[in-house]
């Protein structure tokens, strides 16, 4: 039976929205970010934007909620053209977006950011949008504790908490983007069984995803796009496939896992205690060797990314030691780690890694060895375009780092690297890249590794770990769980000991 | 990637869109200001006639205006480098201060006797280092105390401010007499040449053009220059490509100090040919507002600072010609500030929303 408490409190309530959207452009300059796309989304069924990064997605979703406006084409809501030029009209015609980094305000409860934007007039009775609250997040099957707040939950929380603010403020098309980064499996069967009840309740859903078997989950309609055009569109049931084939043209090779040859210790942490994180990370010890390559899994905040930045010396422990080739390197900071010859990358590229507002040039004379007094431009500009050339950049050398797109970012940050680093030690390496993307950024790693780099990652896709990692640490409320070599490691171990099940053996 | 219209003619846009902004800031400026005088009773276009004439009417008035001009353009290409890490360097004021302190200092001790060139060179190092050191203070502490540099640098001029009272009314009183008016005056061989007719200091001059084009050359052509934009726009993204932002920002402050000791210094020897308790006459303050107005563009500082010291120059006129209260001038100096700090918000939030748009432009992949 379909629960029509979930379309909200409006006094029209059972109205069902269609969107068209007609001939879509938008150009940025030269570049064609949305060229003629036409879609249809109908009321009560989830409709996927498949396609890999920078093909357009976001572009689209921008012009749908007001954030860009479209060069030309024609948006139709219920057949009536409609200008939607600004965030605010999007609310009025109630269509709502899950940005990929929720929007809520972490100092505040549960229940406050729930309040936001709903709230008028001088008294508040809390009680009643406690209630109202919990009556949806238990109709959708969210747990969420209304007196907590933001920053102490997960991402999959706050986006849980962010659908049931939308869904209060009576949104009819719920856009999600990219929802499925870094939640873990569980919130993932949990938001999904949520969505589906939501369209069947008469609510469009719009998943832009990346990831093929999210949209073969949850979707009803799929729309591919490619290169800023619409390449195909199925309908339930999917054929992979074919999927795969329109989004990428000729399918990607993924990475080979070969046979690791470890050689010597290259780092080693010894009964490490740091705090940060939501876990912190106690007691930690492990070693990693050259030409190894190993995945951190554990759920966000479970002490991986503290692991990984007190070994570049970015975090001070609290106790416990670490060693790089033997020597110390307690309190030698990110300088010391770098002299020695390791290279720490980010996950927020553009906000830790890069440097928005300096080009691709003024990165690699900044990467240059800081010896002389004047900039040398011309050797910089060199190294840049070959860069370009080898790592397939898509960018000029005089383009703002900020502006190239997420896998181009991640490219930039790889070509930044020393030629043969010790210690290579990476944040979600392949957090929102297309899977051609992915795969070239692990093919490009193989072979630092091949050549006696000591790679240490961390990536909450455990396929992504099952696929290249030549050993897995398991990370659970900051204590290594497990340590376990890739001949012994499957999917099921390593999700038992993600969610802190029984230690295997 | 399609290649977009030549890098030339898109350079060309961006620097006319640079001086678009700047051009739209001075027109805000001259609205309000136009406000004002009609509000305080002055007929506006009088009182512009008269500030046009007071500053640029004669060749005299002109050099005086240089005179303002030249501490001015020091103090904003100090400014320049404390921008480019992000800071805000308010402490500028004391550190003009204190050049002007260091500077008095040396030609006090006994120099009468040696040559006056060797003096005021001395008397230049001293005043670079005093205000340096002056910055280098603030800068430390908010490196290592984590204070913020606009409550140190505040607090910093309140001190600079209180040593010049101290040693005008204490050590370094006049004989006899102890009065606002400042110190002794220096003997005449310790007065910075000037060019007797325009009164005009050529050595002065040099130095605020030779700061000019020291700073183009630090902020485009050095590491340092790029390394302060790198740490500016990204302090923790500089730490992994291995800079290190506390030092830079000590350089940057020091670089800003020494460039507004020299300005003080310019101040005791070429203006005042003594110390007087007002001896930065604002001008520190001053320059932040001109390296704001022109967008933190080392090419329209000269013009724009030159704008600032006409108005200043101009409207000291403004009580006596149109018999209006001498408030007036500041008034205006005033409704100047709040009109650039309204326009330099203004560009920040479309600079922000170009950004944006900038970042939505992302190049697709192929």
């Amino acid at each position: 039976m379909t629960d029509y408490r979930l379309i909200g409190r409006s006094p029209n309530r059972f109205y069902l929205m269609q969107i068209d959207l007609k001939n879509i452009h938008k150009h940025y300059g030269s570049i064609r970010a949305n060229d003629g796309i036409s879609l249809i989304i109908r009321p009560g069924s989830i409709h996927g934007i498949l396609g890999e990064n920078g093909a357009g997605k976001s572009t689209l979703m921008k012009i749908l909620t007001g954030f860009a406006r479209k060069t030309s084409g024609s948006t139709l809501i219920d057949d009536q053209p409609v200008d939607i030029d600004t965030p605010a009209i999007a609310a009025q015609y109630k269509i709502g977006m899950l940005h990929q980094e929720p929007l809520d305000f972490t100092a505040l409860s549960v229940l406050d950011n729930f309040m936001i934007g709903q709230i008028s007039g001088v008294y508040q009775k809390k009680e009643t949008y406690q209630v109202e609250l919990m009556e949806t997040s238990a109709q959708l099957g969210f747990e969420l504790d209304p007196d907590v707040q933001v920053h102490r939950l997960t991402v999959g929380e706050r986006q849980q908490l962010e659908i049931l603010r939308l869904l209060a403020l009576n949104t009819r098309v719920l856009i999600l983007d990219e929802p499925t980064t870094g939640i873990s499996r569980n919130q993932k069967d949990i938001l999904f069984t949520g969505l589906k009840a939501l369209a069947g309740a008469g609510k469009s859903v719009i998943l832009v995803s990346h990831k093929l078997e999210d949209v073969i989950a949850l979707c009803d309609e799929v729309t591919v796009m490619r290169q800023g055009k619409v390449s195909g569109r199925m309908t339930a049931p999917f054929h992979t496939d074919r999927l795969l084939k329109m989004m990428f043209g000729t399918l990607p090779s993924p990475p080979v896992h070969r046979p690791a040859n470890p050689g010597k210790v290259a780092i080693a942490l010894d009964q490490v205690t740091a705090t940060g994180g939501r876990a912190g990370l106690e007691n930690c010890s492990a070693m990693i060797h050259e030409g190894e390559i190993v995945g951190l899994a554990g759920l966000e905040g479970s002490g991986q990314g503290v692991f990984l930045r007190v070994a570049a010396g970015l975090k001070r422990p609290i106790r416990g030691k670490i060693t790089f080739k033997g020597e110390m390197l307690n309190g030698t900071g990110y300088y010391g780690f770098k002299k020695r010859g390791g290279a720490f990358i980010p996950a927020s590229r553009i906000e830790e890694g890069l440097i928005p507002g300096l080009t691709i040039t003024e990165h690699f004379c900044l990467n240059e060895k800081q010896g002389s007094f004047f900039t040398v431009w011309r050797a910089a500009l060199k190294r840049a375009k070959e860069c370009i050339a080898q790592f397939n950049i898509k960018g000029r050398p005089a383009i703002d780092a900020a502006a190239l797109s997420g896998g181009n970012q991640q490219r930039l940050l790889l070509s930044l690297l020393p030629l043969n680093p010790t210690v290579l030690l990476l944040e979600n390496p392949t957090r929102g890249l297309d899977l051609g993307s992915a795969h070239w950024v692990w093919r490009h790693l193989q072979e630092h590794a091949a050549r006696g780099t000591a790679i240490v990652f961390s990536s909450s896709e455990l396929d992504e770990i099952l696929m290249v990692a030549d050993r897995t640490i398991v990370f659970y409320n900051g204590t290594v769980v497990t340590d376990i070599p890739a001949h012994k490691a499957d999917a099921d171990t390593l999700g038992r000991a993600v969610a802190g099940g029984e230690r295997p053996q | 990637m399609t290649s977009s219209s030549g890098p030339g003619s898109s350079k060309t846009r961006h620097i006319l869109g640079r001086f678009r902004q700047t051009a739209v800031s001075l027109l805000a400026v001259f609205i309000f200001t136009t406000l004002v005088l009609y509000l305080a009773g002055a007929p506006p276009f009088a009182a512009y006639y008269h500030i046009f004439m007071g500053s640029l009417g004669s060749w005299i008035k002109f050099s005086h205006v240089i005179k303002a001009w030249i501490p001015l353009t020091l103090c904003a290409c100090g400014l320049l480098y404390t921008f480019r890490i992000g800071l805000w360097n308010i402490g500028i004021e004391g550190q003009v201060m204190m050049g002007a302190v260091f500077a008095t200092a040396l030609l006090r001790t006994g120099v009468e006797d040696g040559s006056p060139a060797i003096s005021f060179f001395l008397a230049f190092l001293a005043a670079i280092m005093g205000g340096a050191i002056w910055a280098a203070i603030a800068g430390w502490l908010k490196t290592r105390g984590n204070v913020h540099e606009i409550f140190a640098g505040l607090g910093m001029n309140f001190v600079a401010q209180g040593i010049i009272l101290w040693l005008i009314f204490g050590p370094w009183k006049r004989p006899g007499v102890a009065s606002m008016s400042g110190t002794e005056l220096f003997p005449d061989n310790l007065w910075l040449f000037y060019l007797p007719d325009l009164r005009l200091s050529p050595i002065g001059l040099t130095m605020a053009l030779a700061a000019l084009g020291v700073t183009t050359l630090m902020l485009r052509y050095t590491r340092i220059g790029l390394n302060l934009k790198a740490i500016g726009a990204n302090p923790r993204a500089a730490v992994l490509f291995g800079l290190k932002p506390g030092q830079y920002m000590l350089l940057a402050m020091a670089f800003a100090g020494g460039f507004a000791g020299l300005a003080g210094a310019f101040q005791v020897t070429g203006v005042y040919h003594r110390l007087i308790p007002s001896i930065s006459s604002n001008y520190g303050y001053l320059a932040l507002m001109v390296v704001m107005l022109a967008n933190f563009n080392i090419w329209l500082v000269p013009v724009v600072a030159l704008f600032f010291a006409g108005l200043n120059v101009g409207s000291i006129q403004l009580p006596i010609v149109l018999q209006v209260d001498s408030s007036l001038a500041g008034v205006i100096q005033g409704a100047l500030v709040l009109t650039v700090l309204a326009a330099h918000g203004f560009h920040g939030w479309r600079k922000q929303s170009q950004i944006k748009t900038l970042s939505e432009g992302a190049v697709p992949n192929a």
